[in-house]
């Protein structure tokens, strides 16, 4: 394998971790304040058609931005009101998400274009640029380091930026910030941040308003920056891929970066080698499309290395009186 | 003391819940652009009112009861298994291997192997996630979410590289032998004069369905491994204290969920299709957790509310052939019931309850 080759494996892993990481860091904030998020993948579901709808009708990838960020953070309250303020089953509550983003992005989308539940391809201003980092060209004719600027950093949409400047936000945030103790508080002891004085319902809903708009950044990059365009069940199981790398990141920003860049390069190598041959040996494609599942298995068994969720996760929190 | 009297909360709990759930579809059509009224007249006309259409809300019907159980006995142990898609999967598969390689001379013995097949593969299926979680801890709602898509790459491999015949395009096996072909509800009902659910692909598993409510009301409230069941979903140091072993109870209700999902897998591949296809499932073991909710999980309300999904079903399918409503109105409405039967469950019981409270202190 050339140089060449090894760095376009490499850029369509980029590609392909920016919504896994997105998403994984939406749950990462919903799950360390103690709230199980299995329906990521119904929010992006529902992000990336809100966006990829309203650019195509206004041309606008901004708007088209903005309006995935209000569907996600719609079905986030959804998830909110039924886990947080009902105290109901939050796990019951993310499996109806994403039956209700599955079946209503469709419903809409045949009604507003009529073309078997996708969007109209999008074209020009409505799909987000890639961005081509100053010097990139200059610095092309550079051995291995030019190519390796141009191709691999230069020229990904603003959004992949957006994500991985997100890991070490989320990180000071999550640790060095006041509210995000308080937050890995909540989801640890809930009670004793009660008798602190801070609002237990307050910083859940918080932490579930922050993973919604997450979520449509990564349903929104999707649709207006990965793809042209919304077509039906477009996530194929990312959410749940994402869900995956939390795990497998055992609950922690940095972690979630790796596991998110090794499970998305798992992807760009299936896309790209339907069958490998290893010495006399084939790997069959379909082993590639279920190793994350694998490994996340593996490792929730603990036979490498323990993943413990946060201790309060999935219980709602009644006030004593 | 209850809050509430017993009827209450079996019965005028999931009413409130399912209406809720119908206003908000109603509302959904309406968006579209649709008459509800309409639509439901529709729905009842294709699925109700020809025995043609009766065949096919059956057939639904047989899948829902089946993945309703699996759902329903995880909840009697406080588990929620989310596999069931994948142990029918794996079901499907075990009923295509019977059926392909050994040589039966009656559909009946066929069925029989074949239902110890499917409820065997299932049941191994569902027994990794039950072992890790009772050992190791590891939670099942996870494990089973990730044991789906494992079950749908072995299928994929499975079907392409292995049992597909030389030359054929789609990942599928070859068709059944004559001899394992279940009976329909047309060869058994119909007669010369009076062609009853013609063409529809209602079959004998329904009655193997029914059966199996019957068995799980039987195992659950008159057997001892039935009490085990619910006393570790009530309360597991209640259950331990008792002497009962959560392993133990974690993995049996497990199994035996699986192999309820894979049961399914009968009605699907040896009773419609006649041979094991890629997306065989079409979602049913989701279904199941709908059903489970709606039902209670208790067989009575399971065989209504897959009833219930059977004529939506059919009804969806009729919706879509005549109307601009695509079939995707029953994924949002079963997404509907799912939130107000499950998650907002508090929404609807607790003005209920604050009702009945200040009704008793008046009386």
């Amino acid at each position: 394998m050339d140089l060449a080759t090894l760095l376009q494996v490499l850029d369509s892993t980029v590609r392909l971790a920016t919504p896994l990481l997105l998403a994984c860091l939406a749950g990462l904030f919903s799950e360390r304040s103690g709230v199980v998020d299995i329906g990521l993948e119904g929010k992006m579901l529902a992000a990336a058609f809100a966006s990829a709808a309203v650019a195509a009708l206004t041309g606008s990838v901004w708007l088209g931005l903005l309006a995935g960020v209000v569907a996600s953070v719609l079905m986030s309250l959804i998830h909110g009101l039924a886990s947080i303020t009902f105290r109901g089953n939050q796990l019951i509550s993310g499996v109806a998400i994403n039956f209700l983003a599955s079946g209503l992005t469709v419903l809409i989308a045949q009604d507003l274009f009529g073309q078997g539940g996708r969007t109209p391809s999008l074209i020009g201003a409505g799909r987000f640029d890639p961005i081509t980092l100053p010097f990139a060209e200059a610095l092309s004719g550079v051995p291995v380091l030019g190519p390796i600027y141009a191709e691999l950093i230069s020229g990904h949409s603003i959004l992949v930026y957006v994500a991985f400047a997100m890991v070490p936000l989320s990180w000071w945030i999550l640790f060095r910030t006041r509210f995000g103790l308080r937050l890995r508080a909540v989801g640890e002891s809930p009670e004793a941040v009660d008798t602190a004085g801070v609002s237990v319902t307050g910083m859940r809903y918080a932490a579930v308003l922050i993973c919604g708009v997450l979520c449509g950044l990564a349903g929104a990059y999707l649709a207006t920056g990965l793809q042209a365009g919304f077509v039906r069940e477009m996530t194929a199981g990312r959410g749940y891929i994402a869900l995956a790398a939390l795990i497998f990141a055992k609950w922690r920003p940095v972690y979630a970066l790796w596991a998110c860049l090794l499970f998305g390069l798992l992807q760009a190598v299936a896309l790209r080698y339907q069958n490998i041959h290893l010495g006399g040996i084939t790997i069959p494609v379909q082993v590639m499309d279920a190793l994350p599942y694998i490994l996340t298995v593996i490792i929730l068994a603990g036979f490498v290395g323990k993943a413990i969720p946060p201790r309060a996760g999935g219980e709602p929190y009644v006030k004593e009186r | 003391m209850d809050k509430m009297p017993a009827w209450a909360d079996t019965v005028l709990v999931p009413l409130i819940s399912i209406l809720l759930a119908a206003i908000l579809s109603a509302l959904v059509i309406l968006a579209i652009g649709e008459s509800p009224l309409d639509a439901l007249s529709l729905m009842i006309e294709g699925a109700l009112m020809r025995s043609s259409g009766w065949g096919y809300t059956l057939y639904y019907t047989t899948n829902f009861i089946f993945t309703g159980l699996c759902v329903a006995i995880a909840f009697h142990a406080r588990m929620f298994n989310i596999g069931g898609e994948g142990q029918a999967m794996l079901g499907g598969l075990g009923v295509a291997l019977v059926c392909l390689y050994i040589p039966f001379p009656h559909w009946s013995l066929a069925l029989l192997v074949a239902a110890l097949a499917a409820g065997a593969f299932g049941a191994l299926w569902a027994l990794i996630p039950a072992y890790l979680q009772a050992k190791r801890g590891s939670h099942i709602v996870i494990t089973t979410i990730m044991f789906n898509f494992i079950a749908a790459a072995v299928l994929n491999y499975v079907l392409v590289n292995l049992l597909r015949p030389v030359g054929a395009m789609d990942p599928a096996t070859a068709n059944f032998p004559e001899a394992t072909h279940l009976p329909t509800f047309q060869d058994m009902f119909a007669t010369a004069d009076n062609p009853l659910f013609r063409g529809s692909p209602a079959n004998v598993t329904f009655f193997l369905a029914v059966l199996a409510c019957v068995a799980f009301w039987l195992l659950m409230w008159r057997t001892r491994l039935g009490y085990e069941i619910r006393a570790f979903g009530h309360s597991e140091t209640a259950a331990k204290y008792a002497g009962i072993s959560p392993v133990r109870i974690t993995v049996v209700a497990m199994l035996i969920s699986g192999g309820l999902a894979g049961l399914m897998a009968l009605n699907t591949t040896m009773g419609e299709a006649e041979r094991l296809v890629m997306n065989a499932t079409e979602g049913a073991g989701f279904i199941g957790i709908a059903v489970a909710l709606m039902g209670r999980s208790h067989p009575i309300g399971i065989f209504l509310a897959a009833l219930l999904f059977g004529f939506l079903y059919q009804g969806g399918a009729e919706l879509a052939l005549w109307t601009s409503i695509p079939r995707e109105l029953i994924t949002v409405i079963q997404a509907l019931v799912i939130l107000f039967t499950g998650a907002l469950d508090n929404m609807v019981r607790m003005p209920l309850e604050k009702l009945f409270a200040a009704r008793r202190k008046d009386a």
